[in-house]
């Protein structure tokens, strides 16, 4: 059947089974904007800022599993998508986003609002496409889809000029995507898989160290099995939070930069590292020659390039990581008599990993100030840790790792590759729009959430009752740390004495506003602002000296921790 | 150490950056390039010259095998291959040079194809080291002009580079270079 390249565009996303589309209008939508204008079936969520749209697009994915999608014109509206799209490249989150683009006989003439998009993101695009024909435009978004969410994910950016949005092309959705060139590896290499198995059966101080192939390959259930199979203590990325349950006693923290004292110190001493879709990242590893230096490394990932590229990795095992954990639970049961001793005679180390835990514990000096890791615990204990939890980047970021407990995969939304402040609270309004009924909170900082602030007005236009807790502390706090410690106290740029009186900002933009200036008004508002069912900005004036700790300073090996 | 790389690619508009941005990305050369379709019109044939630590070279190749539109990468460094390059050049030929450069050209199995008052225009095929041996002879006779395709090769024997599946079957490191 022939339809314009507009209608073929809203049929296959249909197809895809989209039910949100997050975007922003301009001269080359039109003809899509305009032929959205009668299916009310898609949600049409539209942001003010086109980074917006992408990282909203972002928070619905990894809130919901699903691929997100922003639809943005041409020119600025394309590029102003780049750090989206780059955050969502670094975190492997599948989206699709289609721009929009000057018409066919325009492309290269440097015309009005132009702008080589598929060029600018070739290096964080999975994979892109520039559409040149309606014919081949179902093709493509089926092609589009199929690449964003198989494989390791990621975003993938369609790009379509006007003219072929107004064409009539031939509209055939097809049923399956066949990529000669493309075959992700799914399924593990059953050898290797045994000879990690052997390996860790001689093995006396395992660690599991597992990241966000967990949650995209929906392993955490598999996960959880097999460590309490074997009793192994498990230590998560920032990326894999949440796909190990924060409170399992086998639980070690998150590892690395800002990580626990046990998690370091058990991937420092152990003897056999089981790395489940986790990328061996600078951050996680400190210096990378000291990291588990008395270890074999099994590396399981569905990337091949992640594998050997910062550690050389004894075992590598390519494949999906609940295919692979699935197998190896298989062969656990098969060697069940070799291993049945296992979590005893690892004891003594488990024994030591709880000594860690319980000497070095995650803590903060509590002195009558307002604390932000108490703000923290009370936003747990308040939410019995079942709410959506979104992070900007710094010290709030960190002190969310380190004191909210993540219980369920998909629980935590943050920009934990690009490291992107202004990335919290779109893809907090994102991750309402999949779910309007849970509690949505993003933990800010006063310079994070100016950085995307514009998009209170998107919460407020369609009543997403999103709560920013901004942990107010008038710095950029993480870079004011670096310069406490390492750059003696030059306090250059990090001053953010001149920020917006955010509850007059936030009843401005119509949403609502409070604040706390003291630890015994911090329940109350919290409960209050997280019942009253509206967009609501909290301001909350906390402690200024206080830092983010442990912390391993850059370059040294993760042993070498500053403690509280 | 030097690599001659062979990637088989979709033949599509966008390619060729696709694959020059993972070299330039991680800043390494490309000393020679040569693309053209294959026997399947479908499918283009690059074959890449490149220098550099093993490392960084086992990432490149194995970030190629992750583009979307790459189809196979072969890497010659451990196969028995032979790889041929031509080269034209444009030489100063007077009367006291011409036969000397005719001579060379003959047996360098080579062939003059154009003519000036002042120059020939010589077409040398061969492995590098042909090549270079020429060069080096008729230098002193004055080069005007050089232009070198950079080598394409093939694995010696029945063995061919297919365009089979890649990632179908669960390798060991997912590294699938030939």
């Amino acid at each position: 059947m022939k339809k314009t390249g507009a209608q073929i565009l809203i049929e296959s996303v249909r197809m895809e089974g989209v039910d949100t589309i997050f975007c922003y209008p301009g001269g080359a939508t039109l003809y899509i904007t305009d032929a959205l204008y009668d299916a009310s079936d898609i949600k049409q969520i539209v942001v003010r800022h086109e980074q917006g749209a992408v990282h909203a697009s972002d928070g619905y994915a990894r809130a919901s599993g699903k691929v997100g999608v922003s639809l943005v014109t041409s020119g600025p509206g394309a590029t102003n998508t780049v750090t989206g799209i780059a955050t969502a490249y670094m975190d492997s989150i599948p989206l699709v986003i289609f721009s929009c683009q000057v018409n066919t006989m325009l492309i290269g003439n440097d015309a009005f609002q132009e702008a080589d998009i598929i060029g600018i993101t070739r290096p964080c695009t999975k994979h892109s496409y520039l559409v040149r024909d309606a014919n081949d435009l179902a093709r493509i978004i089926k092609e589009a889809f199929y690449i964003a969410k198989s494989g390791r994910p990621g975003p993938v950016l369609v790009d379509i000029p006007k003219d072929v949005t107004a064409n009539m092309g031939e509209f055939k959705y097809p049923d399956k995507v066949s990529i000669r060139s493309y075959k992700p590896t799914y399924i593990g290499h059953a050898g290797q898989i045994k000879k990690a198995i052997k390996l860790i059966a001689s093995s006396k101080r395992p660690v599991l160290y597992t990241g966000g192939g967990i949650i995209s390959s929906g392993a955490s259930a598999e996960l959880i099995k097999f460590a309490e199979k074997l009793s192994i203590p498990v230590t998560n990325t920032l990326m894999g939070l949440g796909g190990f349950p924060g409170n399992n006693p086998l639980f070690l923290g998150m590892l690395g930069m800002h990580g626990t004292y046990a998690a370091n110190m058990a991937i420092t001493e152990s003897d056999v590292v089981i790395a489940v879709g986790s990328r061996f990242d600078d951050r996680a590893t400190g210096k990378v020659d000291e990291f588990a230096a008395h270890a074999k490394i099994i590396h399981i990932d569905i990337d091949p390039t992640s594998i050997s590229k910062n550690i050389k990795v004894d075992i590598p095992i390519v494949g999906d990581s609940r295919h692979v954990l699935k197998k190896m639970l298989e062969f656990i049961e098969e060697e069940k008599e070799g291993l049945k001793d296992y979590p005893a005679a690892i004891s003594e180390w488990t024994q030591r990993t709880k000594k860690w835990q319980k000497e070095y514990p995650l803590t903060y000096i509590k002195d009558g100030t307002l604390k932000p890791q108490y703000v923290i615990e009370k936003v747990f204990e308040l939410t019995k840790g079942k709410a959506i939890i979104a992070t900007e980047v710094g010290q709030n970021q960190m002190w969310t790792a380190q004191f909210f407990k993540f219980l369920k995969p998909r629980s935590i939304l943050t920009s934990g590759g690009l490291g992107t402040m202004g990335y919290g609270f779109p893809a907090s309004i994102g991750a309402q729009v999949a779910f309007p009924d849970k509690l949505v909170i993003d933990m800010a900082g006063d310079g994070s959430i100016q950085m995307n602030i514009q998009e209170l007005a998107t919460a407020v236009q369609y009543n997403l009752p999103v709560k920013v807790v901004i942990l107010n502390n008038r710095y950029l706090g993480m870079v004011k740390q670096w310069q406490e410690l390492f750059y003696e106290k030059r306090y250059n740029w990090t001053q953010m004495d001149h920020a917006p009186d955010f509850v007059k900002l936030a009843e401005a933009y119509g949403a609502v506003g409070y604040r706390i200036e003291k630890e015994d008004e911090v329940e109350a508002v919290l409960k209050e602002a997280f019942r009253n069912g509206r967009p609501t900005l909290i301001d909350v004036r906390i402690n200024q000296d206080e830092c983010v700790y442990p912390m391993v300073p850059a370059g040294a090996p993760l042993s070498e921790m500053l403690l509280v | 150490m030097r690599h001659t790389i062979s990637i088989l690619v979709e033949n599509e508009f966008g390619v060729l950056s696709r694959i020059a941005g993972l070299f330039s990305g991680r800043g390494f050369n490309i000393e020679s390039l040569c693309v053209a379709e294959t026997l399947d019109p479908t499918i283009s044939t690059m074959t890449i010259v490149t220098n550099g630590n093993d490392a960084i070279l086992e990432q490149i190749l194995k970030q190629l095998n992750k583009l979307i539109n790459v189809i196979k990468v072969t890497d010659f460094q451990d196969l028995n291959y032979v790889s041929r390059e031509m080269v034209l050049v444009k030489v100063h030929a007077d009367e006291k040079t011409r036969e000397e450069l005719l001579r060379m050209t003959e047996i360098f199995r080579g062939k003059i194809i154009d003519v000036s008052m002042k120059t020939y225009t010589i077409m040398i095929t061969g492995d590098e080291e042909k090549l270079k041996a020429f060069l080096n002879l008729i230098r002193p006779l004055g080069i005007k002009e050089l232009v070198r395709t950079g080598p394409i090769a093939m694995i010696r024997g029945d063995k061919t580079i297919k365009a089979s599946e890649k990632h179908s079957k669960g390798g060991e490191d997912g590294k699938n270079v030939l």
